[in-house]
């Protein structure tokens, strides 16, 4: 085993740290040493997007950013995305409109839509097709999960005084 | 149907799913997401060769890594007589190889760590000396003189499985003998993998305290899978307890035992520790749970007004290296002899062959009651065949053959009793939705100017719901399932059930019957699955089986709970039972709709007042045997353009009009529609496991194995049509395969009916631009 190597990282809002071998994979780090397990693994290859999380901003597959990468990187999970105990539009548009089933691709699905309104807010359905592409869903068939961020936009949209 | 409030909740209702807000936030638990105290990990070693002979394997550079704990090889194993298992279809299979390997990714050694980076670094590290063999890959060399004997094991030494016919093979072939048109169709249906975004795996956590095993796996049978676990393990069933946590999709990949869950359950023994195995991706889709691999031949005799008369059709299934079909024991096959479809014939005969390969072993039904997807695609696709053969309307020639409305329950020429069916009506609200017309219209515009546009249709039935007991078992457990309702003093309730949720909405769906039977809003109503003890024995959930048989056995048990709670209501109201009245929530006297109790004062009663000679509580269990399948069905149109210049094909319009009887949810029974319609989308278009000729994986990756996006994926229509089954307690059918089913062949017949006027006749899937590409260049059009 190489030698550990301490990785601090501000996720959610809160300060973390833990020491890990280097070659330790973001996600692996996230769900194991933070013991935040919403962050999801379904492919080797960067494929399918369920661990996507914000980093800096950004989205990233965190199975293809090694912890050591994040060092003093600010992090969003799906975990952080309730405030004060009210949910995030997105994940009110995601059960309102029925846009997920077993639930696993749904963290990274949540990250995706989260960095596509972020950079548009009021999306074509064309836009909002592209802008989770990364991430594979193998129950819905994509149509409601749409329709969830459709449901979001329109919702944050309101909230910010219905400003396009 | 009586439809109670929104706020109650019962049947029809489009109500929110209660399991959403775990998931929404994180806060699932999947296997992957469960750490126990001084867990280990657990990882596989595997063959790279698809036949060799093992010379030797050593372990000493992978047990020097620091952080390994041990390595268990099959020879290991075999000493405590565990290096093979039984299979699902009484075959049996290597739980690590002894010998020789036969299949590529087949697993070797299981190495258990401290950490998951150690098992993996080990796992590299463990020297196997092969000497390959000769490879068998093409099913159809299997019986070839020379080819190899991959199974030294058996007696039986050839590569044939199993043969089964079922039919009347001399009146079918007098039939066909006389009959003026025949057509006929070789349709290879190919090689796929449910590949559900979470893998398999497990945490076996043995305690060597108590002598008792938790086994936390993803299982769409953990009741079946702790009695086998007891079988074959020898450990006492009630000292083994099956967890099946949060699911991430399952699709028939989670209905077998695969080594990795055997070699935990080994490794948490040895050490005393629990152990993880959490499969890769590429573990995933090179070594379990595969579907389809079959090779058909259909024939449809008919007049030359197109009445159809007889089926023949002849099957070449590709089992892998060990015949691990998750199936029912009397049915080979599955239930391929639904392959006479919504078709009202005289006579049909079916016969398939099983035989080994060296590819991995199965196969699984994907979203599927067992072989019915391959059946439903066969004669879909032989009727259009059929229609172009007689220059008919492919949707004249389907209603001139449907089995009419008054012949239910109608007996199938091969042996099934279909419950109810109204194809008529279903089929005519597709074409008028869709405009099927004006399409045809269009089509023909199009042509005229040297455009490609397909419309396919697939008018499909299903066979879904297994039992009933006297027919289907799996290892000789009886294909019932089971519920068990608790309702507590303050009028709450918690269910339980013997089916399992890989996502399909059971925590909402079973919470809304018991808020029909009963009148509790399915708010008020816990329904938990997948612990063995804590849940009754069931059978799990697969073959749209949920709904036909732990959701009836709720509704029977709510039921008997009624029975109760009338004699509470009875006592309470001063009244006698034959003077009261049932509307969901509450009896009251007939004619005095005032003089009523709520299920909520009865249930109270039932702890707090109890009347004399009644027992307290208020709670029921029901074992329910189905007495027949239900048979749902629909109509698919599918309308595709075709990109002359580059083959691409573009899916512009896909409706859907299913018919599963009365439906529980509707919003959920739409979301598995879109579900199922893009994995029908996928393995129409995309998703192929082939093989080298050497025998590697072609599709080993998610690079390789191509899963539609949400930009592939087209908008889908959805209607229905409501034929209520007569035999289930509240007239529904399974659902969730439906769509799965019945659109590959839509699919398909709209890209065939593109290029038909070309003389294409069959395309085999998955079918890429490239096919396409190939074929309009063969033909002569060039972009």
């Amino acid at each position: 085993m190489a030698n550990k190597q301490l990785v601090k990282v501000k996720i959610n809002g809160r300060s973390c740290e833990a020491a890990v071998e280097p070659r330790t994979l973001l996600v692996h780090f996230i769900r194991e040493s933070l013991a935040l397990t919403g962050t999801h693994i379904g492919c080797d290859t960067s494929n399918c997007g369920a661990c996507t999380v914000m980093m800096n901003g950004k989205t990233v597959k965190s199975c293809t950013v090694f912890a050591v990468q994040a060092d003093g990187a600010e992090i969003t999970t799906v975990e952080g995305l309730i405030k004060d105990g009210q949910l995030h539009p997105l994940q009110e548009g995601f059960k309102q409109e029925h846009g997920l089933q077993c639930g696993f691709c749904t963290p990274g699905m949540l990250m995706s839509s989260l960095a596509l309104l972020k950079k548009n807010p009021n999306p074509s359905e064309e836009e909002i097709r592209w802008g989770i592409s990364g991430n594979l869903c193998r129950c819905t068939g994509y149509q409601n999960i749409v329709k969830a961020v459709q449901y979001a936009a329109k919702k944050m949209s309101a909230a910010q005084g219905g400003s396009k | 149907m009586f439809k109670t409030s929104p706020e109650v909740g019962g049947m029809g209702h489009s109500i929110k799913r209660k399991e959403d807000l775990r998931f929404i936030q994180g806060r699932g638990n999947y296997v992957d997401d469960i750490s126990l105290p001084h867990m280990t990990y657990g990882q596989l070693v595997r063959s790279p060769y698809a036949h060799a002979r093992i010379k030797s394997i050593n372990t000493a550079k992978a047990k020097a890594v620091p952080g390994v704990l041990a390595i268990v090889t099959g020879e290991d194993l075999a000493k405590a007589n565990l290096a093979w298992m039984p299979t699902l279809s009484g075959d049996k299979q290597m739980v690590l190889a002894t010998g020789k390997v036969l299949f590529q990714a087949q697993e070797v050694a299981f190495v258990i760590a401290e950490d998951r980076y150690a098992a993996a670094d080990a796992a590299e590290l463990v020297e196997v000396d092969y000497e390959e063999l000769p490879v068998l890959v093409d099913p159809k060399k299997a019986m070839d003189a020379g080819a190899p004997l991959l199974r030294e094991d058996r007696e039986q030494k050839d590569n044939h499985i199993f043969h089964w016919e079922v039919g009347d093979k001399p009146g079918t072939e007098k039939i066909f003998k006389d009959a003026p048109v025949k057509a006929k169709i070789d349709a290879f249906f190919q090689r796929c993998h449910p590949a559900p975004l979470e893998t398999c795996g497990c945490v076996a956590d043995m305690n060597t305290a108590t002598g008792r095993l938790t086994m936390y796996m993803t299982s769409q049978a953990p009741h079946a899978h702790r009695t086998l676990f007891a079988l074959v393990g020898g450990i006492p069933e009630n000292n083994i307890r099956v967890v099946s946590p949060d699911i991430g999709g399952g699709f028939g990949n989670k209905v077998p035992i695969y080594p990795g869950y055997v070699c935990a359950i080994v490794g948490s023994l040895t050490l005393g520790r629990p152990v993880k195995w959490i499969e890769t991706r590429s573990e995933n889709l090179m070594s379990t749970g595969f579907a389809r691999d079959y090779h058909m031949t259909a024939e449809i005799a008919a007049d030359k007004d197109g009445h159809m008369k007889a089926l023949r059709v002849k099957t070449l299934a590709d089992h892998g290296a060990f015949n691990a079909a998750a199936q029912p024991t009397k049915f080979p096959a599955g239930l391929f002899s639904i392959c006479t479809g919504n078709y009202d014939l005289q006579n049909a005969f079916c016969e398939v062959d099983g035989v080994y390969t060296n590819k991995a072993p199965g196969g699984i039904a994907y979203r599927c009651s067992f072989r019915v997807t391959e059946a439903a695609y066969l004669i879909e696709r032989a009727v259009d065949v059929l229609a172009q053969e007689l220059k008919m309307d492919p949707v004249e020639l389907r209603r001139k053959n449907f089995i009419a409305n008054s012949k239910f329950p109608y007996k199938s020429p091969l042996g099934w009793t279909y419950d109810s069916g109204d194809y008529e009506t279903n089929l005519k609200l597709a074409l008028d939705k869709i405009g099927y017309q004006a399409l045809r219209k269009e089509q023909e515009e199009k042509r005229k100017k040297g455009e490609f546009m397909g419309i396919g249709i697939s008018t499909f039935v299903e066979i879904v719901g297994a039992g009933p007991a006297h027919t289907f078992d799996i290892a000789g457990i009886k294909m019932f399932d089971s519920a068990e309702i608790r309702i507590h003093p303050t009028g709450k309730a918690i269910c339980r059930m013997g089916t399992k949720s890989q996502g399909q909405g059971h925590e909402t769906t079973y919470a809304q019957i018991v808020a029909q039977e009963l009148g509790i809003p399915a708010a008020d109503v816990l329904v938990e699955e997948g612990d063995t003890d804590t849940a009754p024995y069931g059978l799990g959930t697969y073959a749209s089986r949920s709904t036909p048989t732990s959701g009836a056995a709720t509704a029977v048990a709510a039921r008997k709970i009624r029975e109760k709670a009338k004699k509470i209501a009875a006592f309470l109201l001063e009244a006698s039972e034959e003077d009261l009245e049932w509307e969901p929530g509450k009896f009251f006297v007939k004619g005095s709709p005032s003089k009523a109790k709520t299920i909520q004062d009865i249930a109270f009663a039932a702890y707090t007042n109890i009347p004399p000679g009644l027992e307290a509580g208020l709670e029921a269990v029901d074992y329910y045997d189905p007495p027949n399948l239900t048979f749902p069905f629909g109509t698919y149109i599918c309308v595709v353009d075709i990109d002359k210049g580059t083959g691409e094909i573009k899916v512009r319009r896909f409706l859907a009009v299913d018919d599963c009887g009365n439906i529980i949810n509707p919003m959920i029974v739409e979301g598995q529609i879109h579900g199922g319609l893009t994995e029908g989308l996928a393995i129409a278009f995309m998703q192929q496991i082939d093989y080298d000729e050497n025998g590697n994986v072609q599709g080993g990756t998610f690079m390789d194995y191509l899963l539609p996006t949400a930009v592939e994926t087209p908008n889908w229509e959805t209607d229905k049509t409501t034929t209520p089954s007569p035999h289930h307690p509240f007239g529904a059918k399974g659902i969730g395969e439906s769509p799965n089913v019945g659109s590959p062949a839509a699919f398909v017949n709209a890209v065939v009916d593109a290029l038909a006027h070309l003389g294409v006749k069959h395309i085999d899937m998955p079918i890429t631009p490239w096919k396409v590409w190939n074929i309009l260049k063969e033909k002569g059009v060039t972009g």
